[in-house]
């Protein structure tokens, strides 16, 4: 065990943890369900699930329009939760949190603010290790523009080549995009590093924080970011919301990116005069519930303490990469020393579907294929991966159960 | 043999087992047996793209009958996709457009035909019908 104090321990209790989950209690294929697809989705506590009844039981309207009561106490639920996600990730202003339907919605708002911003010549600079949808943006942004996409190449253990990263740089570069975190690898990315790099040459940094929310603390003041985004169903939250977190001044710059109410001041046939921060992105009726019940996510996470997770995750991913290693024949894509609870791997001679289905059988959920990563997949010639992706409410028991799984696959199938 | 009787030969078979390990186990070795499309014909018009397994599927008639061929990287795709030839391999057009899948529910592997499930065997059971329909047309044109 690597944790520090009797204390950490004492105050972390899976047990109890699970507890908060009902879905936990599940049996799956006649086996009590071992959920290890954190990284596509991660589960919900009561608490979060209660919250988005109580909205719709209790009071459900529409909201910053109203003057009855309802749409009052509406609109201030929504905005607490605005500043609580504003307080956890300590931007400095709350009309920076933008809500949005999750992360490539984020992800497409700024690649089409910045069609308005870049000129031929222009360069972005993406990673190769970054999840496919989200380099269509891009892709679409240059060919619009005529600026110019360059991709930052990935090392054999799964990290970005940093010095290939400032070669690529120059006073061309206007937007860097990368994810903080891997989803096929677990790669923690350099963030901090490759803004103030890209800083130095005036170039205005977006990050793909989707896979790093739910098991690291960040400070979008300290990392300097001008823009990250992320999604609510990642870190307990309800699928279909989000957030783009832009600076100020970066905000301001950008055009709307959809027309509708409340991203409007006022109207007329001949000229409309958008709406102040945050509204001027926040056309027509938002995810209400979602959003209400994000900020609830947020404070159940800080309740558990995002350094516990860290360090009860960590524990979780050295037991199981060691027993996995075990097994002869499996291969470990991602090897970085910075990584999230995320595995992904290869059994020589076995198809990652085959054992996927086999480990389904046994009750254990894991991911296969290629994880939308195409590029990453190229790069090891192979045309999938078994992800096996854990969260602070797996125990190293479930381990144990996924080991033997796996085992059993191999068996069968080999 | 008729496609009814073998699709109840192979529900009769499946009913032997008692859990789903033995069921797998027994797919596997089907998948063995499978008639393989030959390396050169693994081409890309020959193949399904399902999500994540690749399925390459031929046909050819003979006698009035269609006798396919198949691969697939996966091992237990290819146990199903073997399952499937032998209910529709040898079988004239007409036989195949008339028939059913229903007995994939019936042996318990339903899962593996949904259309969500990303394995390619939808397509498959589409790609086996294409065939007899194509080949059907060009009998009666004759």
């Amino acid at each position: 065990m690597t944790f520090n104090t009797l204390d950490t321990i004492m105050a972390f209790d899976v047990q109890k943890i699970r507890a908060d989950f009902p879905i936990l209690s599940r049996i799956v294929n006649g086996y009590p369900l071992v959920y290890f697809d954190n990284a596509a989705t991660s589960q919900k506590p009561k608490i979060v699930i209660d919250s988005i009844v109580d909205y719709y039981s209790n009071y459900n309207a529409n909201i910053h329009r109203g003057v009855h009561s309802l749409s009052q106490e509406a609109t201030d639920a929504y905005e607490i939760a605005r500043q609580k996600i504003q307080h956890h990730f300590n931007a400095e202003k709350s009309h920076e949190i933008i809500f949005t339907s999750g992360t490539t919605h984020g992800i497409n708002m700024v690649a089409s603010g910045f069609s308005k911003l870049l000129k031929v010549g222009d360069e972005i600079i993406v990673s190769a290790m970054e999840h496919h949808s989200n380099i269509v943006p891009w892709q679409m942004l240059c060919e619009k523009t005529g600026a110019v996409l360059k991709v930052i190449p990935m090392s054999e253990e799964g990290t970005l080549v940093i010095s290939e990263y400032e070669e690529l740089l120059s006073e061309n570069t206007k937007l860097v995009f990368v994810n903080h975190v891997s989803n096929a690898l677990g790669t923690i990315n350099p963030i901090k590093a490759i803004i103030e790099k890209a800083h130095k040459k005036g170039a205005a940094v977006l990050i793909d924080g989707a896979q790093a929310t739910s098991h690291l603390m960040i400070d979008f003041q300290e990392l300097d970011v001008d823009f990250y985004v992320t999604s609510a169903h990642k870190m307990c939250g309800p699928t279909g919301v989000g957030i783009l977190y832009g600076k100020e001044v970066w905000l301001n710059k950008l055009p709307p990116y959809q027309g509708g109410g409340e991203m409007i001041k006022t109207v007329t046939f001949e000229k409309t005069t958008y709406a102040d921060l945050p509204h001027k992105f926040e056309a027509g009726t938002p995810n209400i519930s979602g959003g209400i019940a994000f900020g609830v996510a947020i404070d159940y996470l800080n309740s558990v303490g995002l350094i516990n997770i860290q360090e009860y995750e960590n524990m979780l991913l050295k037991y199981a990469t060691k027993k996995l290693l075990e097994i002869e024949g499996l291969k470990i894509y991602g090897t970085s020393s910075e990584k999230t609870t995320v595995i992904s791997f290869n059994i020589k001679g076995i198809h990652p579907y085959d054992i996927g289905t086999i480990v389904d059988k046994l009750g254990v959920a894991v991911r296969t294929g290629h994880h939308c990563t195409q590029p990453i997949m190229d790069f090891y010639k192979i045309s999938g991966t078994v992800r096996a992706s854990f969260a602070f409410y797996n125990t190293k028991i479930e381990i144990d159960i996924f080991i033997e799984a796996v085992k059993k696959a191999k068996m069968m199938l080999s | 043999m008729t496609i009814e009787t073998i699709q109840e030969e192979i529900i009769g078979e499946f009913s032997m087992f008692d859990d789903w390990m033995q069921k797998y186990e027994y797919m596997i070795d089907l998948g063995k047996t499978l008639p393989l499309i030959s390396e050169e014909n693994k081409t890309e018009d020959r193949l399904i793209t399902g999500c994540q397994s690749k399925v390459w599927l031929d046909a050819q008639l003979s006698d009035g009958k269609i006798e396919y061929t198949a691969d697939s990287d996966a091992i237990i795709t290819k146990g199903i996709i073997a399952i499937l030839l032998r209910v529709f391999s040898n079988q004239t057009p007409k036989a195949i457009l008339a028939s059913n899948t229903n007995f994939i529910d019936e042996i318990g592997l339903k899962e593996h035909l949904s259309p969500t499930r990303a394995n390619g065997l939808v397509s498959m059971i589409k790609q086996l019908k294409i065939y007899a329909l194509a080949f059907q047309v060009k009998q009666n044109n004759q």
